[in-house]
């Protein structure tokens, strides 16, 4: 998949980090202009003739006035902007997000109950949603930087974050707070969809896996629920209902396979089915080895159709 | 007492150099090991520390070598977690701590005109801990053994559920032993700076560099008990269940945050000081002019010393702490300009008012100036609420530190070899080398760390052993492999430089760049011949001829008076003499205690606890021998140092230099409390329930009573004891009560929770109760085991009326305990009756 800037906060897609992005572009250019400064009298000073200084304004003036000033006014604007990006939670969570090591499991609130996925979340556009954050087992921290900024999932804690986008658009998220062997493989997507888009897409995730089309489709579920899959992933409409892995119900449809190793697409299904400790060692899911060529492939068709 | 005038120009005695020489004389041979003068272990503590750099900055190369290219497998994530790991424990524990203590042990004394550290055997004990310590620390790299959670070591990643090996102990239990170097080595500073000046350097003349080191000590006294007490949390989590952070069972990881960090944001300021003191000594003498506002800059290195234990959660602001906390933290984070601007200016100040040299150290500072001002401004943005919450944990925050440890503290550490190398070979190290090693290093660092910045502001997360390409990363990253490289290459030229020109001599004396404090006069293994008085800031200066009157034996103490190793104590403030001190000479037993003390932690590691033991009772025994030795009594009639002077060789009470390291090591002791009172209050107002948790009783209140009136009783007797000094069997008596005593109160509030049913395993709460009656009891064990050596020594007639420092210690340190043994009975059994 084409990426680009696609997790920068120097790119914001929202207002919330537009306004951060512009309170950095005054941290840039006035740390710019202070450290010329530094340097340009620093550096005149070592190698001009001796002169005599007065010691009060350099030292009164320079170490103290200048800095109490300049921070006194970046206080002001900081706490402005910080205000602005921390209001009150507003209601219930639209989306929870739990940390996992090291993908995310995501579930929205819909009518008729939960819609789960993994490691992506689509949002509509231009309407804030109130994501509540928690973590199953150690700390991790949310964060998509052209969105907002980062929110630690702290276990024992529930913390908030509000994630809204200005125009449709896919932007990228990662853990940042280091939480063990695979940190660097714990990626996910976020979608910001057209509104009337979103509702569409909701509602299907909401709904039971469509029943395989074909014969080869068939063969491939029968896989599924003959091998250890349904020990530990869950696809609702079927009597797979396990709970330790990523909910595989609209799996076909999502962006990326394993947290931002792979993209998506059948081929990625199957590599990672075959052995996704040598894409990712150290996550919970073992290497299949019971399975035929022919299988595999029927598999990796088969959750690529459930889109 | 009749007034000489000094100097003193008649002839000296014709043996009495020979003698100062011979009490001073460095060993030789294998009995090099035996050393404890502060010149012979300053010098293995700093190259002990520069290898300890090299090595991490091994790791580094590694790390960038891995990034340089998006999903690379140079090495896997098992490896490069170890390498970020250990390269910032390392770097942070193994060098920068270390370095800085290294520097103030050489440096030190030949500032204040000392002869030595007033605790050389600590001195060196605490060297040979960390150094063998450090080494098979370091060597669980190879084993595939070394902690991989990071410097911060965050649980519950690190809790035994998610790291089961004993990777995550050796960083617990080899942190353990590099705290208690840490604190020997800051006593010994805070002590020597105080106590040991030349008579007449007051505070007010004091070098910088010698205020930084006092504002450090009291820093380290204040700021390593945190991270003690929270490495001893954790350990007794790991070792036995004990739930503090795990937030089932009533814990909160972000308890240990808050104590990591309580430590963590002054170590970078212990770090920082030394180098901004030793700036601060250089920049004058480079620029030929004192420097500008002296008394502003002592104030601003104690004010940045004070500020810094209130900035710990700028590191935190992405946890989901309310805004206003985050705003108090971030005002407070910002203040630190203030005093930093003060220096910075009174730095360009001194730059504009003198003329400065071009020569090897000026580049290093020059350097100094432009990198840490990017790296403070860098913090600056850090400290601003909403940019944290972007850039927090990314590799801007890699770029930010490196700014400001290489800059505020690595290159004012090379101007300092360039500067202070001729203190030990007598010439200055090269300049071509100077040039290039500076200027590789300036442009290394900018190309390394600068694309850093941009690196973080475009998503990349820090601690990613690798990362997906197409994000815009590939570049940056590959530009600041390369500049790593330029880095690395820059330091291999200084340390080049080190090896082919510096010389350990005999006598030095080439004060070669005409400065003016005392470490440049003519000094040997016995400091300078004899020991000025002094009436100025820049004594060299003020007084050009001073050092050769110092050197032909005209001032203080122009030789040995005892036959042995002296040095003067001084009164804190205005430094008068007040008396000699007799300062031990060469033994093994500090290496014996020093490897006895890293044995016992790191065997401990491995889980062999009979050999751990066995290792700390030989730590011990060495220990217990080196201070039978001390604590002679008045071996010499008072003696005349000069200019009119007699001091006696003997001192207790406030006067004893012993008082204050014992009363500085109580103050230790009382933060490392309080954090564990911090400990206890934190877990119980954020306790999910009640408080103590549904189901526990707390024990009957005569349990606490009585285990507190027993406390204070005991505590009473040694009281007793203070005055019957004369008629041992009363004195003895007092004391076998007062031991008997301690252990019942102990013991009865001990039995008081078990009795009820607390158990530490079940419940944060009952692990914070135990841990409170576990540091008591660490504690009745070593006030057992000081009151069976102070009998001891009343026992072997080492005791009476007079030689009484020994005692004096032991009665502080019980009357201290009994505080915190009835506060923690406070803290424990009112606090949750008060709360429900």
């Amino acid at each position: 998949m084409k990426q680009g800037r696609i997790q920068s906060m120097l790119d914001p897609g929202s207002a919330a980090a537009a306004l951060i992005h512009e309170l950095g572009i005054w941290l840039y250019a006035g740390s710019g202009l202070v450290l010329v400064l530094v340097v340009a009298l620093a550096l005149y000073g070592a190698f001009s003739a001796p002169r005599k200084v007065a010691e009060k304004a350099w030292i009164v003036g320079g170490g103290i006035v200048f800095p109490a000033i300049v921070l006194a006014a970046l206080l002001v604007y900081a706490i402005h902007v910080g205000h602005a990006l921390s209001g009150p939670p507003a209601r219930a969570a639209d989306i929870e997000v739990v940390g996992k090591r090291w993908w995310w499991e995501v579930r929205y609130a819909t009518g008729g109950g939960h819609a789960v996925l993994a490691n992506e979340l689509r949002i509509p556009v231009g309407k804030p949603l109130e994501i509540a954050l928690s973590t199953d087992d150690v700390i991790h921290s949310f964060w998509v930087p052209a969105l907002a900024g980062k929110v630690d999932m702290i276990p024992g804690r529930t913390n908030r974050i509000v994630v809204e986008a200005r125009e449709p658009g896919i932007y990228r998220g990662q853990c940042a707070e280091f939480c063990g062997a695979q940190h660097a493989w714990m990626a996910f997507y976020v979608v910001a969809l057209p509104e009337e888009e979103f509702r569409a897409w909701l509602a299907r995730q909401a709904a039971p896996a469509a029943e395989p089309a074909d014969a080869f489709l068939l063969r491939g579920r029968d896989a599924f629920l003959r091998e250890a899959c349904a020990a530990c992933h869950t696809i609702r409409g079927t009597a797979a209902a396990g709970t330790l892995g990523p909910d595989l119900t609209h799996v076909g449809g999502r962006l990326s396979i394993g947290a931002g190793v792979l993209g998506s697409g059948a081929a990625a299904l199957a590599a990672w089915i075959a052995d996704p400790q040598h894409l990712k060692p150290g996550n919970l899911m073992p290497e299949t080895k019971t399975l035929t060529g022919e299988d595999l492939r029927a598999l990796a068709s088969y959750l690529e159709s459930l889109k | 007492m009749k007034k000489e005038h000094l100097p003193n120009s008649l002839p000296r005695p014709p043996d009495e150099f020979e003698a100062l020489k011979r009490a001073w004389a460095r060993p030789k041979g294998w009995r090099f090991f035996t050393a404890v003068n502060n010149t012979t272990i300053g010098m293995l503590y700093v190259g002990t520390a520069l290898l300890f750099f090299v090595l991490a900055g091994i790791l580094a190369l590694i790390m960038r070598t891995q990034l340089a290219v998006p999903n690379n497998d140079l090495v896997g994530y098992q490896t490069y977690n170890q390498l970020f790991t250990m390269h910032g424990t390392i770097m942070m524990f193994l060098f920068a701590v270390p370095v800085i203590e290294a520097l103030g042990v050489y440096l030190l004394p030949g500032m204040i005109a000392a002869r030595d550290l007033p605790f050389p055997r600590l001195g060196a004990y605490a060297y040979w801990a960390y150094a063998i310590g450090g080494l098979i620390f370091f060597g669980t790299l190879f084993f595939n053994a070394a902690p991989d959670g990071g410097w911060f070591m965050y649980p519950p990643l690190t809790g035994s559920e998610y790291t089961p090996s004993n990777s995550a102990d050796w960083w617990l239990l080899g942190i353990g032993f590099i705290e208690i170097s840490a604190i020997a080595g800051a006593i010994e500073l805070i002590v020597g700076i105080l106590r040991t000046r030349a008579p007449g350097m007051s505070l007010g003349k004091m070098p910088i560099y010698a205020w930084a080191m006092l504002v450090v000590g009291g820093m380290i006294v204040f700021g390593f008990p945190p991270v003690i007490l929270a490495t001893l949390l954790m350990e007794l989590e790991r070792a036995f269940d004990w739930p503090f952070f795990i937030a089932a069972k009533g814990g909160d990881p972000v308890l240990w945050q808050h104590l990591f960090w309580l430590f963590g944001h002054p170590e970078v300021y212990i770090i920082f000081l030394p180098a901004a003191g030793m700036v601060s000594m250089m920049l004058p003498v480079m620029c030929r002019t004192p420097i500008v506002g002296y008394r502003w800059v002592v104030g601003a290195l104690v004010g940045v010393g004070v500020l810094s234990f209130g900035l710990w959660a700028h590191h935190m602001f992405t946890t989901g702490m309310p805004h206003l906390s985050a705003t108090l933290f971030s005002a407070a984070s910002m203040a630190v300009a203030i005093p930093t601007g003060i220096q910075i200016f009174a730095w360009i100040a001194t730059l504009w008012r003198g003329k400065m040299q071009r020569e090897g150290p000026s580049w290093f500072l020059l350097a100094f100036i432009g990198v840490f001002t990017l790296g403070g401004l860098t913090g600056i943005m850090l400290a601003v609420v909403p940019f944290n919450w972007q850039v927090h944990d990314t590799h801007f925050v890699v770029a930010h530190l490196h700014y400001v440890l290489i800059g505020g503290m690595v290159f004012p550490l090379f101007a300092a070899l360039y500067y202070w190398a001729p203190l030990v070979s007598g010439r200055k190290l090269s300049e071509a080398m100077a040039r290039w090693g500076c200027g590789l290093m300036f442009v290394g660092l900018n190309v390394a760390f600068f694309p850093m910045h941009i690196t973080g502001m475009l998503g990349m997360p820090r601690r990613v052993h690798t990362y997906a390409e197409g994000l815009g990363w590939e570049d940056l990253n590959m530009v600041s492999t390369v500049g790593a490289y330029v880095f690395a290459a820059g330091v291999l030229v200084v340390l080049a430089d080190l090896a082919l020109h510096l010389r350990l001599g005999g006598k030095v004396d080439a004060n070669v760049w005409g400065a003016g404090t005392l470490e440049w006069l003519p000094l040997d293994s016995y400091g300078s011949r004899s020991i000025p008085q002094v009436r100025g800031r820049d004594p060299l200066w003020d007084h050009p001829a001073l050092a050769r009157e110092v050197d032909s034996g005209q001032h203080y103490l122009p030789g040995t008076a005892t036959g042995g190793r002296e040095t003067i104590v001084t009164s804190p403030i205005d430094a008068r003499a007040q008396y000699l001190l007799v300062v031990p000479g060469p033994s093994w037993l500090p290496l014996i205690a020093g490897a006895g003390t890293a044995a016992f932690f790191l065997l401990l590691t491995v889980k062999m606890v009979a050999a751990a033991i066995i290792g700390g009772m030989v730590a011990l025994a060495a220990m217990l021998k080196w201070m039978w030795q001390t604590d002679r009594g008045v071996t010499h009639p008072p003696v005349d140092i000069g200019g009119g002077i007699t001091l006696p060789v003997y001192a207790s009470g406030p006067v004893s230099h012993s008082w204050w390291a014992m009363v500085v090591l109580m103050v230790v002791d009382a933060t490392v409390f309080a954090s564990l009172v911090f400990s206890y209050c934190y877990l119980g107002t954020n306790a999910a329930d009640t408080w103590p948790p549904a189901g526990v009783n707390l024990p009957g209140l005569a349990w606490p009573a009585a285990a507190a009136l027993a406390w204070l009783a005991s505590s009473a007797l040694f009281g007793l004891a203070r005055r019957r000094l004369d008629s041992p069997a009363v004195f003895r008596a007092a004391l076998l009560a007062a031991i008997a005593l301690m252990l019942a109160a102990f013991g009865t509030d001990l039995y008081g929770q078990w009795q009820a049913g607390l158990r530490a395993d079940d419940h944060a709460y009952g692990a914070i109760v135990y841990t409170v009656l576990a540091w008591q009891g660490f504690h009745v064990a070593v006030l057992f085991v000081m009151a069976a050596y102070t009998l001891a020594r009343s026992w072997c007639g080492l005791l009476d009326a007079t030689r009484r420092v020994t005692f004096d210690n032991t009665r502080l340190f019980w009357h201290y305990m009994a505080g915190q043994g009835i506060a923690g009975i406070v803290l424990v059994h009112a606090l949750p009756r008060w709360l429900g």
